[in-house]
C-alpha cells in the first residue's frame, strides 16, 4: 500500500542535522518540536559528533509557539548558542512545527549574518516534506549557497586543475561513511588528486568547504542521492560532474571507478601524471587478489557450511555495489534485491538495468520499496536452496534467525553492531567485507 | 483525588493535570516546602537557550511497543518513529527476563505523513493504513500514536480508531501525544495508559491472586518477593498481553517500580476498575523498603508475614550493608535522572552512608494522579535523610550539567538516561548507568547498587584516560558562568 511504512531504514527530512554533525566543529540548531533531535539520536544511536544529539541547541516548540510562532524563540537561543557554544557553522534546520505554522526563519538568520557576520545558514527540513536522502542535499546546497559563496573571490572557480569535491555517502545513513569517505580520498589521492572530501576528521571542516568552487570537477559516486548538489554546484561554478553510479566495492568496481575518474581527470585537464596514477591502480589490485587468491581453497573447500545466497535490503548504492562484489568476488549468489531508500520513480529503470547488467546468465529480481517490513514478508515467501546471508539492518536480525540464515548488519538502525572507521568501499573495503561475511558464519560454529 | 475520566480521548498534560514543571533551582528541601506552601501549584521557569528535549511520543510507544501481541502506527512523517526500533531491541534482549522463549518482531508502523496530506489531511491514509496493518501483523490490538504534524493538521485521529475498531473487532486505541503539548515527556506514559486503560483494560471477572507490576523491563525481583505472600506479579506493559492488560483489573493491588512512569496508569486502574494502589512510593533505601512492604502486608492481609519476611532481609543484608557504608563513607555523588526513580536513587546514596552534592533531575511532580502525599518520593527522601544541596529541576539540558559538573566534581556521576554518563566521563568523573529499574529496591538492591558503585569509583582509569583527550564544545565563557544563567525567574 502506498505510503505506509513498517521498519523504517531512513528517518524524515530533519534527520540531515546529520549532514551538518559531520561537519567538524559545526552544530545544527533545531527550530523544531521537542522529540525531534531525540528521534533522530535514536535512529543512529553514537552519532552525536562535536555538538549535536542532546548538545545540539533546539527550540522545542511549545503550544505557544505553534499559535504565535516560534521566531522570537529562535532568535533568542541562536543568540545563546554563541554564548555557549564554540563552533565554526550554524546551521538551522526546521522541523514539522515551524513548517506548519509558517515561521520566517530566513529573516531571524539574516540579523545574524548581516548585524553579526555570523557563519549561520537556515534550511527547511520540515518532516513531511521529504526523507533525510532528500535533504541531505538542501543541507549541502543550503551551506554552498549561504555560507561557501561567501568566500568566491579568494576561491575563483575552477582555479585548482587537480582539486576535486567528493559527493558520496550521507554522512551516519550510510553507517560506514567514515571510512568510505577517507578511503575515497585515500584513493583519489593515490590517482595524483586533491581532495575536498568535506565531512568526518579527514576533512579540514569550514576552511575545506570555502575552497569548494576552487574544484576542477566533482566526484559524485551515488545512484540518486545527492545528485541536487552536483546539478547546483555544475550551475553556479560551472563545475562538471564524473558519476559512479553505486558504491565500488571490490577489485573489479573499485578499478573500473578509479579507471573512470582518471580519463575524466585528463579530459578535464588536471595535471596527473597517468603513469603513476595506472601504477597505483595496479599495485592496489595485487595486494587486494593476493588476498582473495589465499582465501579461495577456504571459499571453495570449507566443508561445514557457508552462506550460498544472500539478499541484500539497503540503499540503491549499497544494493547494486554488493551484488556485483557478492556474484563476481565471493562466490555467495545474490537473489532477490531489496532497494529500500525510497528512489524516486525516475531513476529507478537505471538501477534496475544496472542490476541486470550484473550477470548475462541470471536475472536478479529487485524490489524497490521503502515498505521493508513488507520487503520481509516477500523474503518469508520465498523458496531459495541453500544457506541464506541477509545483509540488512537490525531490523533484519530476527527475519534471518526465522529463515535459519547468517545475518550481517550493514544499514541503519544498527543496534547489533558498532562501526567506527571500518570502509566497505575500494578494495580494502570489499576485502573487509569477505571478512564480516565469513567471520559472521564461522561465529556460528560453537 | 484528581478525577480520571475513561470517557474522554485525551487525558491531560501534567503541567495541567498536575501543576509539574521543569525548572527549579536551590535545594531538595525547598522544593518540597515550595510545592507544599502553594498547595502543588507551582509556578514554572523557562529557559532562554535550551537543547533537544525528548516528546511525548517516543514515551507513549515505550508504553506499548513491548506488549506482546499488539501493533503500534505512528501517524506522522516518517521521522517519528525512527526510534523505536530502540524498543524491539529491548524486547529481544530483555525477553529472557519474563521468560519468554521466543521474542516476536515488533510491530512498528508509520503512516508516513507526505506534504500533501499536511494540505487534504491524513485521516485517508490513516484508515488504510489501519486495515493494513491488521491484515498484515493479526496483531490483538493496534494502537495509533499521533504526532505534531498530525495535531496541528487536525487529523480526527479518534473518529477513525473508533470506526476501525467498529470494523475490525479489536481495539484500535487513539493515543494523543504530540510533542508539542507538553514541555515533559513522561506526559506520553500517560497518553499511552490512558488509551490502554479506556480501550483495553476491562471489569475484572473475579479477584485473582496477581499484583500489578507497572514497570519497565526490568530484573524479576516482584516474583520472588510476591511468591513469600502467595502472589504474583502481573507486569504491566512490557511483555504482557493485550488479554494480561485487559484483566489487570482483576489483580488484588497496583505497585509501581516509579511512581512518576506509574502515576496516572495506578490511579485509573484504582478509580475505574477498583483495583487499589499501594500509596507509599517504591522501595528503595531502608525506611521506604519498610514503609513499602508494610503498606503491602496491609492491603494483602499478611502483616505478620510480611514483618516475618524484614526481619529475615534485615538479618541476611544487614550486616552487608554496613560493611559497605563503612567503604563508601564520605563519597561524593551527584545523580541526574527522572523524578520519583532520581528521588529514590538519592535516597539510597543517602542510605550507603554517601554525601549527595546535588542532582539534575528532568521534572517535578508536586503531586502524583492519587494526591496522596505517602506517594511523594523526595519529602520522604528529605523527612528520612536530610537536605539535598543544588537541587536542580532541569529536563536533560546538557549545558547545565556539564557546567555544574565541572563547577561539583563529585567521586561519582549516577544517571537514569542515555547521553548523561557521557559528561562526567568526559571531566573524569566515574560515571554508573543502571539500566534494570529494579537493580536498588529493598535491602538487597542496596547491596548490589553500593556494590556497583564501588566498583565504579575503583575502576577510574579509563574516565581518566578519556578526560585527558575528549573534546569539549562548550565555551569558556559559559563553564564560568552560574549554571541556571539561562533559567528564568
Amino acid at each position: 500500500m502506498a505510503g505506509l511504512i513498517e521498519q523504517e531504514r531512513y528517518t524524515c527530512a530533519i534527520g540531515a542535522l546529520q549532514t551538518v554533525v559531520a561537519i567538524p566543529r559545526a552544530v545544527p540548531i533545531l527550530h523544531s518540536g521537542p522529540g525531534c533531535g531525540v528521534m533522530i539520536k535514536g535512529f543512529f544511536e553514537r552519532a552525536a559528533g562535536y555538538a549535536g544529539g542532546e548538545t545540539a541547541p533546539c527550540t522545542n516548540f511549545s503550544e505557544k509557539e505553534v499559535v504565535f510562532g516560534g521566531t522570537d524563540r529562535l532568535r533568542n537561543i541562536i543568540k545563546n548558542t554563541y554564548k555557549v557554544l564554540d563552533t565554526d557553522l550554524q546551521v538551522v534546520v526546521t522541523g514539522c512545527t515551524a513548517g506548519i505554522v509558517g515561521d520566517d526563519v530566513a529573516s531571524v538568520t539574516d540579523e545574524f549574518l548581516w548585524e553579526e557576520d555570523r557563519p549561520i545558514v537556515h534550511v527547511e527540513t520540515s518532516g513531511f516534506k521529504s526523507n533525510n536522502y532528500v535533504s541531505h542535499s538542501a543541507v549541502v546546497n543550503a551551506i554552498i549557497d549561504q555560507y561557501v559563496s561567501r568566500f568566491e573571490e579568494e576561491n575563483p572557480a575552477r582555479s585548482e586543475k587537480n582539486l576535486v569535491n567528493v559527493f558520496a555517502s550521507i554522512p551516519y545513513q550510510d553507517q560506514f561513511w567514515k571510512g568510505n569517505l577517507k578511503e575515497y580520498k585515500r584513493l583519489l589521492e593515490g590517482l595524483g588528486l586533491k581532495v575536498n572530501i568535506l565531512f568526518g576528521p579527514h576533512s579540514r571542516g569550514v576552511k575545506e568547504w570555502q575552497t569548494i568552487p576552487k574544484a576542477n570537477f566533482n566526484v559524485f559516486i551515488s545512484p540518486w542521492y545527492g545528485e541536487p548538489i552536483v546539478k547546483n554546484l555544475e550551475r553556479k561554478y560551472g563545475q562538471p560532474y564524473f558519476q559512479f553510479g553505486y558504491l565500488p566495492i571490490g577489485a573489479n568496481e573499485t578499478t573500473k571507478f578509479l579507471n573512470g575518474v582518471l580519463e575524466y581527470a585528463i579530459e578535464q585537464g588536471a595535471g596527473i601524471d597517468e603513469i603513476k596514477a595506472r601504477a597505483f591502480i595496479a599495485e592496489e589490485e595485487r595486494a587486494y587478489y593476493e588476498e582473495l587468491d589465499n582465501l579461495a581453497t577456504f571459499l571453495l573447500e570449507f566443508r561445514y557450511g557457508l552462506p550460498s545466497y544472500a539478499h541484500v535490503l539497503h540503499d540503491a548504492g549499497y544494493v547494486v555495489g554488493l551484488t556485483k562484489f557478492l556474484l563476481h568476488e565471493t562466490g555467495v549468489i545474490p537473489k532477490e534485491q531489496f532497494i529500500v531508500d525510497n528512489v524516486p520513480a525516475k531513476y529507478q529503470e537505471k538501477i534496475a538495468e544496472e542490476i541486470r547488467s550484473v550477470s548475462d546468465k541470471r536475472e536478479i529480481p529487485v524490489y524497490f520499496d521503502p515498505d521493508a517490513g513488507a520487503m520481509q514478508d516477500v523474503i518469508r515467501g520465498l523458496d531459495n536452496k541453500g544457506r541464506a546471508l541477509i545483509l540488512g539492518s537490525g531490523w533484519d536480525k530476527e527475519l534471518a534467525a526465522e529463515i535459519g540464515g547468517d545475518f550481517l548488519s550493514i544499514a541503519c538502525p544498527t543496534p547489533y553492531r558498532i562501526v567506527l572507521t571500518t570502509n566497505y568501499v575500494g578494495y580494502t573495503g570489499g576485502l573487509r567485507v569477505i571478512e564480516d561475511i565469513y567471520n559472521t558464519a564461522l561465529a556460528t560454529y560453537k | 483525588m484528581s478525577k480520571v475520566n475513561l470517557n474522554i480521548p485525551e487525558v491531560e498534560i501534567r503541567e495541567i493535570r498536575l501543576n509539574s514543571i521543569t525548572g527549579f533551582q536551590g535545594t531538595a528541601k525547598e522544593l518540597v516546602d515550595a510545592c507544599s506552601a502553594c498547595g502543588g501549584k507551582m509556578k514554572d521557569k523557562n529557559r532562554s537557550f535550551s537543547q533537544c528535549l525528548g516528546c511525548g511520543t517516543s514515551n507513549a510507544a515505550c508504553t506499548l511497543t513491548l506488549i506482546q501481541d499488539a501493533a503500534i502506527i505512528s501517524h506522522g512523517p516518517v521521522g517519528c518513529s525512527t526510534c523505536l526500533h530502540e524498543f524491539a531491541f529491548t524486547y529481544r534482549v530483555n525477553a529472557y527476563l519474563r521468560q519468554l522463549e521466543h521474542p516476536t518482531q515488533r510491530k512498528i508502523f508509520s503512516t508516513n505523513l507526505e506534504e500533501k496530506d499536511t494540505i487534504y489531511g491524513g485521516a485517508k491514509k490513516l484508515e488504510a493504513a489501519i486495515r493494513e496493518v491488521h491484515k498484515r501483523a493479526k496483531p490483538k490490538a493496534i494502537f495509533v500514536i499521533t504526532t505534531c504534524a498530525a495535531g496541528i493538521i487536525g487529523d480526527d485521529v479518534e473518529s477513525v480508531t473508533n470506526a476501525a475498531q467498529k470494523e475490525l473487532g479489536i481495539p484500535v486505541v487513539a493515543v494523543f501525544c504530540e510533542g508539542f503539548r507538553s514541555k515533559m515527556w513522561t506526559s506520553g506514559f500517560d497518553a499511552g495508559y490512558h488509551g490502554i486503560a479506556r480501550k483495553i483494560i476491562k471489569p475484572a471477572r473475579q479477584k485473582r491472586n496477581i499484583i500489578n507490576v507497572i514497570n519497565f523491563w526490568g530484573s524479576d525481583i516482584f516474583r520472588e518477593w510476591f511468591a513469600e505472600f502467595g502472589y504474583e506479579p502481573n507486569y504491566i506493559t512490557p511483555f504482557a498481553t493485550v488479554d494480561s492488560l485487559s484483566y489487570s483489573s482483576e489483580a488484588a493491588l497496583t505497585i509501581q517500580a516509579c511512581s512518576t512512569l506509574g502515576s496516572y496508569l495506578g490511579a485509573a486502574l484504582e478509580q475505574g476498575f477498583g483495583v487499589p494502589e499501594i500509596r507509599n512510593s517504591p522501595p528503595y533505601g531502608i525506611a521506604q523498603t519498610d514503609r513499602w512492604f508494610r503498606e503491602l502486608g496491609q492491603i494483602l492481609g499478611k502483616e505478620k508475614e510480611v514483618e516475618e519476611f524484614l526481619a529475615r532481609k534485615k538479618a541476611e543484608y544487614m550486616p552487608k550493608i554496613e560493611a559497605l557504608r563503612e567503604k563508601l563513607k564520605g563519597k561524593t555523588a551527584y545523580v541526574t535522572a527522572g523524578a520519583s526513580h532520581g528521588h529514590s536513587l538519592l535516597a539510597l546514596l543517602k542510605e550507603l552512608g554517601m554525601e549527595t552534592q546535588g542532582a539534575a533531575i528532568f521534572h517535578h511532580d508536586p503531586k502524583y494522579d492519587n494526591e496522596d502525599e505517602r506517594a511523594d518520593t523526595l519529602s520522604h527522601t528529605v523527612a528520612d535523610y536530610g537536605d539535598v544541596p543544588n537541587y536542580n529541576v532541569c529536563n536533560k539540558q546538557e549545558f547545565e550539567l556539564v557546567n555544574v559538573l565541572n563547577r561539583i566534581r563529585p567521586d561519582i556521576l549516577l544517571a537514569r538516561h542515555g547521553g548523561m554518563t557521557l559528561w562526567g566521563a568526559k571531566l573524569g568523573i566515574p560515571s554508573l548507568l543502571v539500566g534494570d529499574e529494579h537493580f536498588g529496591m529493598g535491602y538487597e538492591g542496596l547491596v548490589a547498587y553500593g556494590e556497583r558503585i564501588l566498583e565504579t569509583i575503583e575502576n577510574d582509569e579509563f574516565v581518566k584516560n578519556l578526560a585527558k583527550h575528549s573534546v569539549n564544545p562548550y565555551t569558556k565563557w559559559w563553564l564560568e558562568q552560574e549554571p541556571y544563567t539561562f533559567l528564568g525567574k
